[in-house]
């Protein structure tokens, strides 16, 4: 099972897990800050509406694209 | 039939927008009607450039950017008005003459430029290619959101904006998609590319143009950057063509442009397209290549045949006024559009002379003059 770190916290995800899932799992659900402070989640989940842009391992990344890597470090509070 | 108002702007882009504001603060009513339909003020780039392919392009962009530099100073946060700067880029010695000739025009109109060799191009902006020659800098040009500013000139206690499609335009009248006519002793078309529905005479044609926007990437470009070859390239070529168009937003995305072709007006990203004018923009700025892109789309430039807007009333149709063919440049010309427009009604002395602008050089004099 991948463990990550989602915003410094440890969390333990079953293999296959994309990012978006795990930021719902261990977060807010949230996978950015925007502009105006408002908090972003992922809204179409196939990779279309960038939504979900997530950091992942100093990447921006898809979050629902992205699998679940064990040390993976995602940050979603920039 | 009971007058609908003082006046109706048929599109409430940012030109009947202009339109609009201008007649409203001299205390005219103003109907704007407008169908909601593919804009190019969604659409466009909302930079704010000088240019000056021709005396008359020179005049009424140099004023109208002193009209936005004014503007600006009232505009709310969400018009995103910022005035950045151009760098004119010059990937070689020939462009660098180039941009020594811009120079020396610019600086006879009095515009705030200066020339900047290599080492003063990469301190500036860092990101660029170091094999560049050099960079004319334009100081008073600009960027705006256009489609707020719209929004923000239309609001006025004098003007309503309803949202209603034109149909036909019959003497001083319109008839809307349900029916319904309306009236007023001077109707202004401001709908852009979709003037030719209404008016089939108007020599307009449609430009396409690409555009696409990263994610937010702030501090990395402060000048909105644009390859001299521009002039060349994307002015005057009849075929598709692409130019280097680099734009910080506020936000600290950059957004990208720009391409040029007549030969589509389906809205669909063309991916060739897209693609040519990518590695047009990552030969100026290598790094781009490296960050992310969130969304692409297109929009329609409306193009007359010299490339300068017909402002004026038709010469055919009385109190028919035309304000359309502002191709690539109408968010900064708006505000002089609107002051030519607007003297030329009540019959003032314009801020610039009108007649490159005239409808008449197109559609020839009145029928009974
Ligand atoms: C890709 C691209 C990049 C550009 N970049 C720049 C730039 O960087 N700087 C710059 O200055 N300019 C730029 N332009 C040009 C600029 O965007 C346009 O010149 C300007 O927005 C034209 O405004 P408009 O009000 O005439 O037309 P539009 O914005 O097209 O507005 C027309 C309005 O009329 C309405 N309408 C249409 N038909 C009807 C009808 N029958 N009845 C009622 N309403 C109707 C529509 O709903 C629309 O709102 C760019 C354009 C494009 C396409």
């Amino acid at each position: 099972m991948p463990e990550l770190l989602l915003d410094g916290q440890p969390l333990k995800v079953d293999e296959g897990t994309t990012v978006a899932a795990a930021l719902l799992l261990g977060g807010d659900g949230s996978s950015r800050t925007s502009v105006s402070g408002q908090r972003r989640a992922p809204f179409c989940g196939m990779g279309v509406c960038q939504e979900c842009r997530v950091s992942t391992d100093g990447q921006r990344r898809l979050a629902c694209q992205t699998l679940c890597r064990d040390g993976m470090r995602v940050e979603s509070r920039p | 039939m009971s007058q609908s108002a003082d006046i109706i702007i048929i599109g409430a882009g940012i030109i009947g927008a202009a339109c609009a504001h201008e007649l409203a603060r001299r205390g005219l009513r103003v109907l704007v009607l407008d169908a909601g339909r593919r804009a190019a003020t969604a659409a466009g780039m909302g930079h704010l450039i000088v240019l000056d392919d021709n005396p008359a392009e020179l005049a009424l962009s140099q004023y109208s950017l002193q009209r936005w530099r004014d503007w600006g100073r009232d505009m709310p946060a969400d018009c995103a008005y910022r005035q950045n700067g151009t760098l004119w880029l010059a990937a070689n010695a020939e462009e660098m003459a180039v941009a020594e000739a811009k120079y020396q025009v610019l600086r006879e109109q009095g515009l705030d430029c200066q020339l900047l060799g290599a080492a003063a191009l990469q301190a500036a902006e860092p990101e660029l290619s170091q094999t560049l020659h050099g960079a004319l800098k334009v100081g008073g040009d600009g960027i705006l959101y256009a489609p707020n500013a719209a929004r923000w000139l239309l609001q006025h206690a004098q003007i309503e904006l309803r949202m209603a499609r034109v149909v036909e335009i019959d003497h001083r009248r319109v008839r809307l998609d349900d029916g319904a006519w309306l009236s007023a002793e001077v109707l202004i078309l401001a709908n852009g590319v979709y003037a030719r529905e209404l008016c089939p005479e108007l020599p307009l044609q449609a430009k396409k143009g690409h555009l696409l926007i990263t994610d937010r990437y702030p501090g990395r470009v402060n000048h909105t950057l644009v390859e001299l070859g521009y002039v060349t390239s994307a002015h005057n070529a009849s075929g598709p063509s692409v130019a280097a168009n680099i734009q910080p937003r506020p936000t600290g995305q950059l957004l990208i442009g720009a391409s040029r072709q007549f030969d589509s007006e389906a809205p669909e990203v063309e991916p060739w397209m897209l693609g040519k004018m990518l590695r047009r923009a990552v030969d100026y700025m290598p790094g781009l290549a490296g960050l992310n892109a969130i969304r692409a789309w297109t929009g329609l430039r409306a193009a007359s045949p010299d490339g300068l807007p017909l402002l004026g009333e038709h010469p055919q149709r009385p109190g028919l006024w035309l304000a359309v063919g502002h191709e690539g440049l109408g968010v900064t010309t708006a505000p002089g559009s609107a002051d030519l427009l607007v003297a030329q009604l009540f019959g003032e002395t314009a801020p610039l002379a009108p007649d490159a602008y005239l409808p008449q050089r197109f559609l020839g004099v009145a029928a009974h003059a």
